[in-house]
């Protein structure tokens, strides 16, 4: 099929336009990252003077980064797979029963969302002490407060996208596997994860970001070193008597990298996953 | 979420009968609601008692003791004739405001870009790539480099604009005035048109090509074909995407936290959220502050429910 | 496991509603060796990282001495003030923290801290401290009570880039207003990018700070007892001059209207964009790490205007941090040989030096400059021409409302913007509103 040059001319502009909107400020953070700070206060230019390496080994010095890092790759692993593994779950039982209550679950599920952070920033905190105070579960002042935390900010989306995952399985692969003599976990374990892979790709790396740039209650649920995390780190490179700005931007880059990369990888399964899951 | 009537699969002749399994979408179900129960819930509920007591720091360390003020709170935040109301009103119609606009450019780039990236051509993989990384960066991350790049005499965006282009004559201000509103509408559409275009994309690989081809062979230009296949196979996907938009933009504190820092926030990008935190963290006015986060709560159903509605109605008539 | 979850959901419920029941046992008797207690220290070097290894040697020195070990926390101003909010709330955080002395009065209100004044023995005497330092941190009537005591003293004082004024040919420090704003005009050359003063416009601390200062020159008071007053002429008249830097004078760098951290502006004058700034003295601090050296900055009061009584000759508030115990805290004892320990005269000369901050006990000499000038200025600053911030109850309201309506005016100055007499009344009226809704 051939294209008109009308469609021509507007895939180009697109494409370059939107382009230099993402690329830019990229480009900034990479090159100013790479200047010494006398150049990065100075009037902006697209070409450091003076490129150097030094941010990027000071960045461990000013602030326990990699320290910050370990936190955060242990939070945000651990809270996507038990949110994952939850929102499974949660999603074959909405997906495939007609419950009482199922209706109030998913409202209730889809308005949490709603929900302004900030309403219930000071009531989580205050609910976290008393827990730890009565049952010594220690909910403050530790990773696990955070983790809970965050796997239950992504439960609702996850649950959402996964049912709807779900719905397109066909049933009647659940009701073969059943008749092989499974029952329904039988099923969902042999039949429907299997199928729902994408999909299962797609809740794990939303999860996982959303926890990753998290700012707010980690800035309250945390104040030792072993337990905050890299978005609380980065804040640090701004401090009472200087702000780092080129440490910023080489620790921002770093931080960005890992997740950039896996979330890159593993695009096709995340855009696969969203298909089955919003087209339903 | 997909209302299809499922027929049970324990309906099906098998080992578990109807009534001897019922308990077990309920035990599936446990460990999410728990969770949703602690943290989500409960400190709504706590939240909603605050806003009606007269929470300030002197009763922060005994709750127990601050007087109830009943709807008192909620009176503060609704008296517009006062400085505090007029503040509110001024910030939820800046929200208002903020939401239309980044909600519309960001739907927009995305279906553009999806579109112009519908078709197989070289680099196309790359150009998906780079498009995603804003979605895929650190929020603070992306930010914080925004900020670096808006600063009045050091920054790249004026440097561009007055420098390098000479649109403008004098460097203006980003972060501090009136174009602190605009700075804050391109940082968050930068973050959130990927959101967008990602699940634009996965909605048109959904559609078979078969359909346009048979449209081009009734001679359809590329707009039609556009407005006529591709934005009604994008129904499902637009009414789930437009709705989960609205709400993280209506309810974005992170990009005026990191973009103005914590207590600097210009009347122009005072963001409900933000204000909101302001009031509660900064003032020390908690119980001020969850009155206008009910507010805003109520505010937030209302508008979804009314979206739901009409789109449910729309989509029985089709 | 259907146990467990009910026990949970109660413990949720219980949670919830008796918020106010968390009350502690104390239990001050155990042993020394055994304890641990947290302290939560405030950012006062270059980062965070440079305050642990200052204070690291001075704790193990404690520990040395007493067998409580100290885990430390360095927490960035950002968070200290939620932190400790979240910490009352929940009556769960550190055994000891630093405050801004500013915010004593507040949580005297609050009852969060101990009552000094019942362990004065146990730290070492209320009256080792300098009378002005210690009253600071305390509600007005409430100073024989003081929840906090004072470790850091801090004072403004007007610093110059000493190599500008040679250039500019001035020879003497300016002595009043008049003399300031005629130095900076003389000083400042837009098309060499060099201005007279900067400011840290975009950082309400900063501003409410000089609003304060200038009022206060002018003979104005903020409150009459709880009640805020923030509209008499005398504050909108210093108000006003203040904002005239930047508007009327212009010797300022509008740029400066979005510097939103206290250290930007001495940036400004470390790199000779700008002669002078007006800073609390562990400007030092920063200075040095900026490349300056001792010798090339000079230091002299505030100045006042010509006209001045000399009742209002203001040029500081004692400003500082005081370090405070929880009410919550079951290491009681441990705590209070803390506090003794780090207000103790060994402890303050140590930590004054690489903290750039003035003694706070009584006769004790500055140790944080060897230039005797500077030491003097400031010395004199914090005894004789300091006049304290409203020592109420909503004075950290009063520090956001007040130091926003005058960055939003900065700004508003700085776009273009004409700001009149009117336009700051009605700034700080509607400052007024929001501090009476909070108290």
């Amino acid at each position: 099929m051939r294209e008109s040059a009308g469609i021509k001319v507007f895939r180009v502009v697109t494409i370059v336009v939107l382009t230099a909107f993402v690329i830019v400020p990229l480009y900034v953070m990479i090159t100013s990252s790479l200047k010494p700070l006398g150049e990065v206060r100075n009037a902006f230019s697209w070409f450091p003077q003076h490129l150097t390496l030094t941010p990027y080994v000071d960045i461990w010095s000013t602030v326990p980064l990699a320290q910050y890092f370990a936190n955060s790759v242990v939070v945000c692993v651990i809270a996507t797979a038990i949110s994952l593994v939850l929102a499974i779950f949660a999603s074959y039982a909405v997906s495939r029963w007609r419950f009482k209550g199922r209706t109030v679950f998913t409202t209730t599920v889809l308005s949490t969302q709603m929900f302004p952070g900030v309403l219930f920033l000071l009531p989580l905190f205050l609910i976290f002490t008393n827990i730890t105070t009565a049952t010594h579960i220690p909910l403050i002042g530790t990773r696990l407060g955070l983790i809970i935390t965050y796997l239950t900010f992504t439960l609702p989306f996850s649950i959402w996208m996964l049912a709807g995952y779900f719905d397109g399985i066909p049933r009647e692969l659940d009701e073969a596997a059943m008749v092989d003599g499974n029952g329904p976990m039988g099923a969902l374990w042999r039949v429907v994860l299997p199928a729902a892979r994408p999909g299962i790709v797609a809740v794990a790396i939303y999860g996982f970001m959303t926890a990753w740039g998290e700012v707010l209650f980690a800035s309250v649920l945390t104040t030792q070193q072993n337990q905050m995390t890299l978005a609380i780190g980065l804040q640090q490179y701004s401090t009472q008597t200087n702000v780092y700005w080129n440490q910023i931007m080489a620790a921002s880059l770093v931080v960005s990298v890992p997740i950039v990369v896996m979330f890159l990888l593993l695009q096709r399964s995340f855009v696969a996953g969203l298909t089955a899951g919003a087209v339903k | 979420m997909s209302a299809t009537t499922a027929p049970s699969p324990s309906g099906a002749p098998g080992r578990s009968g109807l009534r001897k399994g019922w308990w077990l979408p309920y035990a599936l179900l446990g460990p999410a609601v728990i969770f949703e129960i602690l943290v989500h819930i409960i400190p709504m509920v706590t939240g909603i008692w605050m806003s009606f007591i007269k929470l300030t720091r002197i009763y922060l360390r005994n709750w127990g003791q601050a007087p109830v003020v009943g709807l008192g709170n909620y009176k503060t935040s609704l008296d517009f004739s006062s400085s505090i109301g007029q503040g509110i009103l001024h910030s939820f119609l800046i929200t208002c405001g903020f939401t239309i606009i980044v909600l519309a450019l960001s739907w927009g780039f995305g279906m553009a870009a999806a579109v112009a990236l519908q078709r197989p051509f070289p680099g196309r993989g790359l150009f998906r790539t780079v498009f995603l990384i804003p979605y895929a960066l650190p929020i603070y991350a992306g930010i914080i480099t925004w900020k670096f790049m808006f600063q009045r005499s050091t920054g790249a965006i004026n440097h561009i604009l007055v420098d390098q282009l000479h649109l403008l004559g004098d460097k203006p201000f980003w972060l501090i005035g009136g174009n602190a509103f605009w700075a804050i509408v391109i940082v968050a559409i930068w973050r959130t048109w990927p959101f967008a275009f990602l699940m634009l994309m996965a909605g048109l690989q959904s559609i078979p090509s078969d359909v346009y081809e048979a449209s081009a062979v009734d001679g359809a230009k590329p707009f039609r074909q556009w407005r006529s296949i591709t934005l009604p196979m994008l129904r499902p996907v637009n009414t789930v995407l437009i709705l989960v938009m609205f709400l993280w933009t209506f309810n974005d504190f992170n990009t005026p936290f990191v973009l103005f820092g914590s207590t600097a926030q210009p009347p122009a990008g005072d963001l409900i959220s933000f204000h909101i935190y302001d009031a509660s963290f900064l003032t020390w006015n908690f119980g001020y502050g969850s009155a206008m986060s009910v507010l805003l709560l109520v505010f937030l159903l209302i508008v979804t429910s009314i979206y739901l509605l009409v789109i449910n109605r729309r989509s029985q008539r089709a | 496991m259907a146990k467990k979850r009910v026990m949970l959901v109660g413990a949720l419920a219980a949670a919830t509603v008796a918020i106010a029941l968390s009350g502690c046992s104390s239990n001050s008797g155990s042993s020394d060796k055994n304890v641990t207690l947290e302290y939560w220290a405030s950012n006062q070097g270059t980062s965070l990282a440079n305050d642990k290894k200052v204070l690291t040697p001075v704790l193990n020195k404690f520990t040395k001495q007493t067998g409580i070990k100290v885990n430390l926390t360095v927490i960035g101003w950002n968070d200290l003030q939620n932190k400790i909010n979240t910490a009352i709330s929940s009556n769960q955080g550190p055994d000891v923290v630093n405050i801004g002395n500013t915010w004593g009065p507040a949580f005297q209100a609050s009852g969060a801290f101990v009552d000094l004044s019942e362990h004065a023995d146990a730290i070492g005497g209320l009256d080792k401290f300098a009378t002005t330092a210690l009253n600071a941190g305390s509600q007005k009537g409430k100073t024989d009570h003081p929840a906090s005591v004072p470790l850091y003293g801090l004072a403004y004082g007007l610093y110059y880039n000493k190599a500008l004024f040679k250039a500019a040919g001035i020879t003497t420090p300016p002595t009043t207003w008049e003399e300031f704003v005629a130095d900076a005009k003389k000083l400042t050359d837009p098309s060499k990018g060099q201005y007279g003063v900067a400011i840290a416009g975009a950082s309400y601390t900063e501003n409410v700070h000089f609003a304060f200062l200038t009022a206060a020159q002018n003979g104005a008071e903020f409150y009459d007892g709880d009640k805020p007053t923030f509209t008499s002429d005398a504050i909108v008249s210093g108000v006003q001059r203040y904002l005239d830097l930047i508007g009327k004078d212009k010797v300022v760098n509008p740029d400066d209207a979005q510097l939103d951290n206290g250290s930007d502006p001495l940036q400004e004058l470390a790199q000779g964009k700008a002669a002078m700034v007006l800073s609390q003295n562990n400007a030092d601090a920063t200075l040095l790490s900026q490349g300056m050296k001792e010798g090339d900055y000079g230091v002299t009061n505030l100045p006042w205007p010509a006209d001045t009584p000399a009742e209002d000759q203001i040029s500081t508030f004692p400003a500082g941090i005081n370090i405070a115990i929880f009410s919550y805290t079951q290491h009681l004892d441990q705590a209070l040989k803390f506090v003794k320990y780090m207000t103790s005269e060994d402890t303050q000369a140590t930590l004054d030096k690489p903290y750039k901050t003035l003694p706070v006990l009584k006769d004790a000499s500055p140790s944080f400059t060897d230039d005797a000038d500077e030491a003097k200025v400031f010395t004199t600053a914090y005894n004789e021409q300091s006049k304290v911030l409203p020592q109420v109850a909503t004075e950290g309201d009063f520090e956001s409302a007040v130091g926003k309506a005058v960055t939003n005016l900065i700004a508003d100055i700085a776009q273009g913007k004409n700001v009149s007499a009117s336009d700051i009344k009605k700034a700080l009226s509607d400052a007024q509103t929001t501090v009476e809704a909070a108290g």
